[in-house]
């Protein structure tokens, strides 16, 4: 492999990975705070690149503003989602089996996928980036790389630099640390753990809607893109162990890794590589690297 | 454990009498349909035994049906047939061999990483079909000549007729469904039983709970892909959705619909899936909106999970309780 192809993909691996991560560490927070098993996370994913598409006339036609604008709507508008969601579906499934979240989280991915090909319809669309990240950087003599990957890869490390500030230096991520690990002590301290909750669903889901927009420049808008990444997330999430933020990204860029270098390596086992990986990995820890702190 | 009252072995011979004459009176649709759920009907059975006995909750019972219906097209020569004797075996062994494998994997993780690990290997083997050359490819495959079932020459079913292929399902079924109560019945089934209920208890009382579970993990395999054969025999046809995930999640809202921990709640389960299915497809009640069929039975899933959480199974127990609860609270309240 030449050394600008091999750097062109170095990048992709590091994009994907970090996208993925996005996604991942609400589904992982989501479990490790709440014990919800959160099979619709996915389709949060999906709701995210939908609006990235189908939002941006309405926003042109109120605003007139481009993408970043779109983005805004779109933050705000998934932050509303999860927490209506959560009153009204998750709230009661706290006290219930794994059994149960799946069977209501799956009922919930069935009605977003449905209610997708009602508004919107079964077509692949694509979604233009903003103009000035709409080109190229050199890279080498003859590669170039686009200026909106570096983007998201910026973004999402970012994104991922408030997480673990907002998580280990405040007040909100101290009561959400303590209440992963004691959630009868925390309530009894006075903390209102309902509000608690509903705050870190919206949150995880605002940051699949995110993920979701911002991949969609990129990855065009399609059914059916929500269960693909729902499942490399569990993987993410297995890999990482559950619960633990840390273990996630660096699950999420190891996957990023195998699936990318496997794609160019082993182009018709690239599916299966990241499975075989996560088997190893099983077989050597099998409550993932990272065990949930 | 279903056949312990004299009430329940006549209440399944007429459900089985009704099931056998059945063809007598349906149309070609009806045969049809009824055969497709009582395959069905065999792979809830298989999820039940995990799920419903054992306490392991499997999202990925599809790729077990789905290998044993891709082995029986794949080793089928294009214009020959092949007896099903030596074709159904194998079918199965390939089934049997890739639980057996996951099994001994999935089963060292527990709770909600057994549900996301199930459900990445079931993807795996997706993925195998639906990539590799293996698979021929994402559109399936066809079954040209279904298999023969000679002995001696004479041939015992021919798989062509749909209604030899009614018969073979319902014979399947029964016989799955009773293989199934005796062996829960027998000192393996207790075990089961009380690794659902206690696991470390059971561990403490000297079973080896891991053999125990990978037992029920790789029968539960090998009964989905036997599933998988009626399949493929049936359809004459395969494709990689046979092994999505979407048939797990469908098999699991099956058994939860009838009701977990009963055999019977399976085959109930199967059955009033197809129904609802049926219904929420019908164009003449909902329309345009009966493409979205889906719809309809994510909202079904979702008001029962917040109202019947025993599924139809328990609903004569959740009625009963709350008329025996009413009068009793009228009667405080006249006191």
């Amino acid at each position: 492999m030449e050394f600008g192809t091999f750097l062109v993909q170095c990048l992709n691996a590091l994009q994907y990975g970090l996208l993925l991560f996005l996604v991942a560490s609400g589904l992982t927070l989501i479990f490790g705070i709440m014990g919800v098993i959160n099979l619709a996370h996915g389709s949060f994913y999906m709701i995210g690149a939908y609006m990235a598409y189908a939002l941006a006339p309405f926003v042109a036609k109120w605003t007139g503003g481009g993408f970043f604008a779109t983005l805004a709507v779109g933050l705000v508008l998934s932050v509303a989602l999860g927490y209506v969601l959560e009153w009204a579906f998750y709230s009661f499934l706290y006290e219930r089996e794994h059994l149960q979240q799946v069977l209501m989280t799956y009922g919930l991915i069935l009605v977003f996928e449905e209610l997708r090909s009602i508004l919107v319809g079964n077509d692949v669309h694509g979604v233009k980036a903003p103009d000035w990240l709409a080109g190229s950087i050199p890279l080498g003599d003859l590669m170039t790389y686009p200026v909106y990957r570096l983007f998201i890869s910026a973004v999402c490390v970012a994104l991922a630099a408030a997480m673990y500030l907002v998580l280990t230096r405040t007040r909100l991520g101290m009561m959400i640390r303590a209440g992963a690990t004691n959630r009868e002590m925390v309530q009894s301290l006075g903390v209102d753990i309902q509000f608690l909750y509903r705050v870190v669903f919206a949150a995880g889901v605002a940051l699949a809607v995110f993920a979701g927009m911002i991949a969609a420049p990129v990855s065009s808008v399609y059914p059916g893109m929500g269960s693909q990444v729902l499942i490399i997330c569990f993987v993410v999430v297995v890999i990482g162990g559950i619960g633990s933020v840390r273990g996630a990204l660096f699950a999420a860029l190891l996957i990023g890794l195998v699936d990318t270098f496997g794609k160019v390596v082993f182009p018709h086992a690239a599916g299966v590589l990241v499975y075989v990986m996560m088997a190893l990995i099983l077989l050597w820890k099998p409550d993932g690297l990272f065990k949930a702190g | 454990m279903d056949f312990r009252g004299g009430r329940n072995v006549v209440l399944a011979a007429a459900v089985v009498a009704a099931l056998a004459l059945f063809p007598l009176v349906a149309g070609k649709f009806g045969i049809d349909l009824v055969t497709k759920i009582m395959i069905f009907a065999v792979l809830a059975l298989s999820l039940e035994l995990l799920v419903g006995q054992t306490g392991l909750v499997c999202f990925g019972q599809a790729a077990f049906f789905g290998i044993g219906a891709y082995a029986v097209v794949l080793a089928t020569p294009q214009y020959q047939a092949v007896s099903i004797f030596w074709l159904a075996p194998l079918a199965v062994a390939c089934a049997t061999l890739y639980a057996l494998f996951v099994g001994s994997l999935v089963l060292r993780t527990r709770g909600v990483y057994f549900i996301m690990v199930t459900l990445a290997f079931a993807q795996m083997a997706y993925y195998v079909f639906h990539d590799t050359p293996l698979g021929r490819g994402t559109d399936g495959v066809y079954l040209y000549v279904r298999p023969s079932a000679e002995v001696f020459g004479v041939t015992l079913v021919n798989f062509e007729k749909p209604v030899s292929l009614y018969y073979v399902a319902l014979a399947a079924l029964v016989a799955t469904f009773a293989f199934l109560a005796v062996l829960l019945r027998s000192r393996f089934g207790r075990a089961l039983a009380g690794i659902k209920a206690n696991e470390q208890r059971m561990r403490a009382a000297g079973f080896s709970t891991y053999a125990y579970k990978l037992a029920a993990f790789t029968l539960s395999g090998a009964i989905a892909g036997f599933a998988g054969v009626l399949f493929a025999v049936k359809d004459a046809f395969v494709n990689p959705e046979l092994l999505a995930w979407h048939l797990s999640g469908s098999l699991l809202v099956m058994i939860i619909l009838g009701g977990l921990g009963r055999l019977w709640g399976a085959v109930i389960g199967a059955f009033a899936y197809a129904l609802l299915q049926e219904f929420f497809q019908s164009q003449a009640i909902f329309g345009d909106l009966a493409k979205h069929w889906l719809l309809g039975l994510g909202l079904t899933i979702i008001a029962m999970v917040a109202l019947l959480p025993e599924g139809l199974a328990g609903l004569p127990a959740a009625v009963s309780r709350r008329l025996a609860r009413k009068p009793a609270r009228s009667a405080g309240g006249n006191a």
